[in-house]
């Protein structure tokens, strides 16, 4: 396939909460990546960075900050924001340069920090921001992930049994990983004794945000042969798509959803893979292992259903008979997913693509699946952000 | 004791009529699409170029479409009783807007008693207090309760 471009190098730089600089996180993954790919760092022309809105002017800049602290050798540099999609948008704007002939070898690189403290809303009284009024009503974060996850139990029949074995398969997954933040193997019982946070999610069905950083070097086809790497593992496909209106799915940070009286109501989640699918010519059905974004236990069965993986409301069978684990007939999120990680938003993205080259390379050690050959990624962010990813062989 | 004067928490979401509230929406004058808050400039349908819109009454009932509470205390800028009540919060869909609206269930009513599909209707209700007024809100109500 000509739209086709390698993925040489990996690197990340282990999660958790270190309370250094995004810089030192992103560099470290870059150099992994850089040396994982065999190549020499002025080998690069250009940086594609994913910004972090929480480290100030460096954040903004990302691709120059990255650049300059791997030493300024001339690349060009670019910097994309997308929320949880940031690191797919840097991805496709090094893909973009690479098959427009404008560079041969690109450098995709994400880090963040978490602030210190609580992530408050901004002061002041500001009744035109839905943000401030949905807070004023006492409407928060966990609010519409336990909407979502309550529709799934009244729809589908699922379970707070169901969410909970979701957080022992990925803890168990994560077990093992160096890059997971968590590696603790939770049991059913200890979900069920964490804190109801938002009836019917616990604090152990939410995810926290971390420290981490994620890099990527990827090339043309032609460079990956002539580097003698031309099995190397492959984009595939891209979606960075927006919603179609009307959105049906009350989302963050909104106190309606819109109106789907005169257009007919639309759904962004099950939107984002159908145009990776297409651009891949791959279908469901052609899926080893999916990396998905599990803000929330019940979440992980949503992006199952979304990505095409099983019928609408079938997913909490698949995680019943085992079908998700790492020897099970379709494993999703063999990285531990956020409930090992926690979230760090520009990094995340890149991190999952990380996980799938591993696991289709054969590299994934004690979480390797058989046979893996295609890989998918899906994550959703704020104000219209999203990505899915396809990987293959 | 005298009673506080009510005030809308937030001005102009809701009519202050105790008996039959209903919040303030608008529909475009083009293409006859519903929002709520009250679109003012530009229609987000995107075969619209409205920009003309008018203030309309949404249904004051309609049927759950998920529900959960608030186990913590959130933060400013909620204004909170001490010491800390969890109360319940239901998506509630409006048949005739075809539109889903948050908010907070009336004290009593927990996620227990909750099932989706379950006919809701808006009433007014406190927010908070401060010292010299009542703030009010709009909340749902099960019709049977
Ligand atoms: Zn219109």
């Amino acid at each position: 396939m000509s739209n086709d471009i390698a993925i040489i190098g990996v690197g990340m730089h282990p999660w958790g909460k270190w309370g250094k600089n995004f810089v030192e996180y992103g560099v470290k993954a870059a150099r992994d990546a850089i040396k994982d790919a065999g190549i020499d760092w002025k080998d690069v022309q250009f940086v594609s960075g994913a910004a972090t809105m929480r480290c100030g002017y460096p954040g903004y800049v990302a691709g120059a900050t990255f650049a300059q602290a791997l030493g300024w050798q001339g690349a060009e540099v670019n910097t994309s924001y997308a929320a949880c999609a940031s690191g797919s948008q840097a991805l496709a704007a090094a893909r973009a340069k690479i098959l427009s002939g404008e560079c041969e070898v690109a450098l995709v690189v994400g880090a963040d920090t978490t602030p210190k403290g609580f992530l408050a809303p901004q002061k002041g009284r500001r009744p035109d921001d839905p943000d401030w009024v949905r807070f004023h009503l006492g409407i928060t974060n966990p609010t519409y992930f336990a909407l979502y996850a309550r529709r799934r139990m009244e729809m589908y029949g699922d379970t707070q049994d169901d969410f909970a074995m979701v957080k022992v398969k990925n803890a168990e997954h994560g077990f093992s990983n160096p890059y997971a933040r968590y590696k603790k193997k939770f049991t059913a019982e200890d979900v069920a004794a964490s804190a109801m946070v938002a009836d019917p999610l616990r604090l152990m069905d939410i995810c926290a945000t971390s420290d981490g950083g994620a890099a990527l070097i990827v090339c043309s086809m032609e460079y990956a042969k002539k580097i003698g790497k031309a099995d190397a593992v492959k984009v595939a496909a891209i979606s960075t798509v927006t919603p179609t209106y009307a959105s049906s799915v009350i989302e963050m940070p909104d106190i309606a959803t819109d109106s789907g009286a005169i257009v007919d109501a639309q759904s962004f989640r099950a939107a984002l893979p159908v145009k990776a699918y297409e651009e891949a010519g791959i279908g469901p059905e052609d899926i080893s292992l999916a990396e998905v974004y599990d803000l929330s236990t019940a979440l992980e069965l949503d992006w199952i259903e979304d990505l095409q993986l099983c019928e609408r409301g079938q997913a909490a069978q698949l995680v019943r008979e085992g079908a998700t684990k790492i020897g099970g007939r379709l494993p999703i999120n063999t990285s531990g997913g956020l409930a090992c990680f926690g979230e760090a938003v520009p990094a995340q993205a890149i991190s999952q693509i990380c996980e799938l080259t591993w696991q289709l390379r054969g590299e994934a050690g004690d979480r390797q699946v058989a046979n893996a050959n295609v890989g998918i990624t899906a994550n959703q962010g704020l104000f219209g952000h999203g990505s899915s990813v396809i990987v293959k062989k | 004791m005298t009673a506080k004067k009510k005030e809308p928490a937030i001005e102009g979401w809701f009519t202050m009529d105790s008996d039959k509230p209903h919040l303030l929406g608008s529909k475009c004058c083009d293409c006859g699409t519903f929002y709520f808050p009250k679109q003012k400039n530009f229609c987000k349908n995107p075969s619209c170029n409205g920009e003309e819109f008018e203030e309309v009454k949404l249904s004051r009932t309609g049927k759950v479409w998920s529900f959960t509470n608030s186990c913590y205390k959130p933060p400013e800028p909620f204004v909170a009783a001490e010491p800390f009540v969890p109360y319940t919060i239901a998506a509630v869909e409006l048949e005739a807007e075809k539109m889903t609206v948050l908010g907070q269930v009336v004290e009593g009513v927990n996620v227990s008693d909750l099932k989706a599909g379950m006919e809701m209707e808006l009433v007014l209700d406190t927010l908070y207090e401060d010292d010299e007024s009542e703030k009010i809100t709009w909340k749902w109500k099960p019709v049977s309760a």
